[in-house]
C-alpha cells in the first residue's frame, strides 16, 4: 500500500443519512472473486436507471462537474449494515480517497481504513459547511498526519483516527505485518490453553 | 478481590494474546466461519503472501448466500455464481478447511449451522465475514462480523486486531404477551435506539423475558444487534443453552466450566436500557432501515424521512396494518430455524395464503426436521413454496427477488432499499406476523388469529 499523508481533491455531496452498504454496493453486483473493477457498480441502484448502466442524471455523482471527485461528503452513520468489504473496494475503485461524515458504522470504518480510504468524522457545523462546498464540487484537503480537514473557506477541523491505523496508513504498511510479528506469542497462547477449545469460564 | 466484570469483559480478557501501548489488542479467535461471498479475496491474499491457514480445524465453511433454493438440483447458470462456487471449493480443499457444500447434510446458512453442529459454544470468540455473526452471542459467545481483510488475518494468524468495544445492557423485564416474540423485542430495541444508536457497543440481553426465551429466540435477538449498530449481542449461558447444545456433533460433553460465565453482581455497563415485555405488541417496519419500526396497530410517524416514504410508497400518519402485500418471505439467519417454521405453520395450518409465500429453511437439518414433523405439508397445502436451504430472498443474490414495487412481509433482518431486489419494498416482522399477513394478503395483526 502506498503511504498516505496529505491530499486534496474535488468533493461531491450525498446528503443522505444512514447510507448502508447495500446502497454502496448492491449485493447482486458483488458476486466477484476479485477486489478490482468495482468502481462501476458503486451506488448502482441509485446511480443507474437500469441494469444496462444508463446513468440516472439526478444522482449527484452523475451531475455536471462531479466527475473526478475524490472526497465524498455524506450523511451520518455512513456504511451501516452488511460487513462486505466490497463497499470500500468500490468507493476506492471509483476514485474516492476520503469520506466526510458525522459518524461511521464500525465494520465499514475498519474496512475502509484497511483500503486506504479515510473516514473523516466532523461535527455537524463543519459537516454542514462541507456539504455546501461539496454541492459546488469545491476542493477539500485532508492532512492525515495532523488529522486535519480543510474546507474551501479556509476553515479547518481536526478529526479522530485510531493511532495504530494512522501509523499503518502513513507508513504504507498493512495490519497483517503486525499480526505476523506476534506469531510466537500466539503460539504460546495456544500452548497455554491447550488445544481443547475455548473455556473462558473465569 | 477482583473487580466485578461483565460477561463480555470475561470473554475478552480470556482471549487477549498481546496488548501493546497505542495498539489494538491481538485477540484470539476460537471459531472462524466462512462463506462464499466474502472469502475469495482473503484466500487470494494468503496465496499472494505465501501463507497457510493457521488453524484449519477452527475454520468451517458453507455455501449459503448465492445458491438457488428452488430445488435439490441447485442448477446454476450465472457464470459469476459458478466462479464463486468453484472458488470456495478450491480454497477449502487447498487450505484444509471443512466445507458443508451443496448436497452436504449440514449445508445451510452459516449462522444456522454453526450452532446446529455444536461448533458455537459459550465463552468462545467467533467471527465470520458477515455482519449477522452476532447471532452466535446467544450462546454466551463474543461473536461479530468482520471484513474480508480481517478474514485473511484470521485465516493466517487465528487472531484479529481489535479495540475493546463498550458494553450496553439491554434488560427486558416481564413476560411477552401471546403473539409477541423475540423478533418483536429486537425490532422494538432497534426502533428505540435507531439504526446507529449502539455503534461501538456490545449488547448483553438480560432480564426475565430473555431468560424465558428458547435458544432459537435468543439467536433471533442477537442476530439483529448489528441493526442498531452494535458489534455483538450476548446472552449469558444457562440450562436452556446447555440443554440445546447437548449431544450435537461438536458440542462439549461437560458444561460445568461455563456455569460461572455470566456478568458479576456489581459489574457496570457503559450504557443501559430497559424494555417492558408486557407492553410490547407485534412489530413491523414501515421504512427503509430496521430502526423505522412500530407496533402493528401504529401509524407511520409524521417525521419519517421523505425518501423512505417515497421508496415505500407510503404516507405518514396512516396505519400500515391492512396494506396489501405481494410476497411473504419466511427464512434468513434471523428466522429460519425449526421453531420459526413451527410458529409460521401454527398459523398457516388449514388455511390458504393470498400472496406468494416462500418458506426457506435455514439448513438441511432444519429442512429434514420440518419434514419429519409434517410442516412441509402444512406449507404446501396452504399454497406456500417449500424451498431448499439458503439465504434466498433476504439478500436476493440467488435469483429469489422481489419485482420493482412489490411489497413483502419478511422475517429477515434488513429493509434497506433494494435489499430484496431493486425497487422491492420490505416490511420486517416475526414469523407469526408474516404467516398471518400471508393468509390475509395484507399486513395483519396475528393476535386476531390466535
Amino acid at each position: 500500500m502506498d503511504p498516505i499523508t496529505t491530499f486534496r481533491g474535488k468533493s461531491v455531496a450525498l446528503n443522505i443519512p444512514n447510507i448502508d452498504t447495500d446502497q454502496v454496493t448492491p449485493a447482486n453486483y458483488t458476486k466477484v472473486t476479485d477486489k478490482q473493477g468495482l468502481g462501476k457498480i458503486l451506488f448502482a441502484h441509485w446511480r443507474y436507471k437500469n441494469a444496462q448502466f444508463d446513468p440516472n442524471p439526478d444522482f449527484p455523482l452523475n451531475r455536471p462537474g462531479a466527475e473526478g471527485a475524490t472526497i465524498l461528503v455524506a450523511g451520518g452513520n455512513f456504511g451501516c449494515g452488511s460487513s462486505r468489504e466490497h463497499a470500500p473496494w468500490a468507493l476506492v475503485g471509483y476514485g474516492f480517497r476520503a469520506i466526510v461524515s458525522t459518524s461511521f458504522a464500525d465494520i465499514f470504518r475498519n474496512n475502509a481504513l484497511k483500503n486506504g480510504l479515510i473516514p473523516v468524522v466532523v461535527d455537524p457545523a463543519v459537516h454542514g459547511e462541507a456539504l455546501a462546498a461539496a454541492e459546488k464540487h469545491l476542493d477539500i484537503a485532508v492532512d492525515l498526519p495532523n488529522q486535519k480537514v480543510t474546507l474551501p473557506s479556509g476553515r479547518s477541523a481536526t478529526f479522530p483516527i485510531d493511532p495504530f491505523q494512522k501509523r499503518c496508513l502513513v507508513q504504507g504498511v498493512d495490519e497483517m505485518g503486525y499480526l505476523l510479528a506476534h506469531l510466537e506469542e500466539i503460539g504460546a497462547f495456544e500452548r497455554r490453553r491447550g488445544e481443547s477449545g475455548a473455556a473462558a469460564s473465569k | 478481590m477482583a473487580a466485578p466484570r461483565t460477561l463480555f469483559e470475561k470473554i475478552w480478557d480470556a482471549h487477549v494474546v498481546a496488548a501493546e501501548p497505542d495498539c489494538p489488542a491481538v485477540l484470539y479467535i476460537d471459531l472462524h466461519l466462512v462463506h462464499e461471498m466474502t472469502s475469495p479475496q482473503a484466500f487470494a491474499g494468503l496465496r499472494r503472501r505465501g501463507l497457510k491457514a493457521r488453524r484449519p480445524e477452527r475454520t468451517v465453511a458453507t455455501i449459503d448466500h448465492i445458491i438457488p433454493t428452488i430445488d435439490k438440483a441447485r442448477t446454476v447458470s450465472d457464470p459469476a455464481v459458478k466462479d464463486l462456487l468453484s472458488a470456495i471449493e478450491k480454497n477449502c480443499r487447498d487450505f484444509g478447511v471443512a466445507l458443508h457444500g451443496i448436497g452436504d447434510e449440514y449445508q445451510g446458512i452459516v449462522h444456522v449451522i454453526g450452532p446446529e453442529l455444536g461448533l458455537t459454544q459459550p465463552g468462545m470468540t467467533i467471527v465470520c465475514g458477515d455482519s449477522h455473526t452476532s447471532t452466535h452471542g446467544a450462546f454466551g459467545a463474543l461473536a461479530f462480523g468482520i471484513g474480508t481483510s480481517e478474514v485473511e488475518h484470521v485465516l493466517a494468524t487465528q487472531c484479529l486486531l481489535q479495540r475493546k468495544p463498550k458494553t450496553f445492557e439491554v434488560r427486558v423485564d416481564g413476560r411477552l404477551r401471546p403473539g409477541v416474540t423475540s423478533k418483536d423485542i429486537i425490532l422494538a430495541v432497534i426502533a428505540r435506539l435507531g439504526i446507529g444508536g449502539a455503534t461501538g457497543h456490545v449488547f448483553e440481553y438480560r432480564g426475565d423475558a430473555v431468560r424465558a426465551l428458547s435458544m432459537e429466540e435468543r439467536m433471533t435477538m442477537c442476530n439483529m444487534s448489528i441493526e442498531a449498530g452494535a458489534r455483538a449481542g450476548m446472552v449469558a449461558p444457562d440450562e436452556t443453552t446447555f440443554g440445546w447444545l447437548k449431544g450435537r456433533p461438536f458440542a462439549p460433553g461437560d458444561f460445568s466450566a461455563f456455569r460461572d460465565l455470566k456478568t458479576d453482581d456489581g459489574a457496570v455497563f457503559d450504557r443501559t436500557m430497559t424494555i417492558d415485555a408486557d407492553a410490547l405488541e407485534p412489530m413491523i417496519t414501515y421504512g427503509t432501515n430496521p430502526g423505522m419500526g412500530m407496533g402493528v396497530t401504529g401509524t407511520i410517524p409524521s417525521d419519517t424521512a421523505k425518501q423512505a416514504l417515497d421508496y415505500m410508497g407510503l404516507e405518514a400518519g396512516r396505519p400500515l396494518a391492512g396494506h396489501p402485500i405481494d410476497v411473504v418471505f419466511i427464512g434468513s439467519c434471523t428466522n429460519s430455524r425449526i421453531t420459526d417454521l413451527r410458529a409460521a405453520a401454527s398459523i398457516l395450518k388449514g388455511r390458504r395464503v393470498k400472496a406468494r409465500v416462500l418458506v426457506v429453511p435455514g439448513s438441511e437439518q432444519v429442512k429434514r426436521q420440518a419434514e419429519r414433523e409434517g410442516l412441509d405439508r402444512i406449507f404446501l397445502d396452504a399454497g406456500c413454496e417449500w424451498r431448499e436451504p439458503g439465504c434466498s430472498m433476504c439478500i436476493a443474490m440467488n435469483g429469489d427477488e422481489l419485482k420493482e414495487g412489490q411489497y413483502c412481509v419478511s422475517t429477515s433482518n434488513r429493509n434497506f432499499e433494494g435489499r430484496q431486489g431493486k425497487g422491492g419494498r420490505t416490511i420486517l416482522a416475526s414469523p407469526l406476523t408474516a404467516a398471518a399477513s400471508a393468509i390475509e394478503g395484507r399486513v395483519t395483526d396475528v393476535r386476531k388469529m390466535l
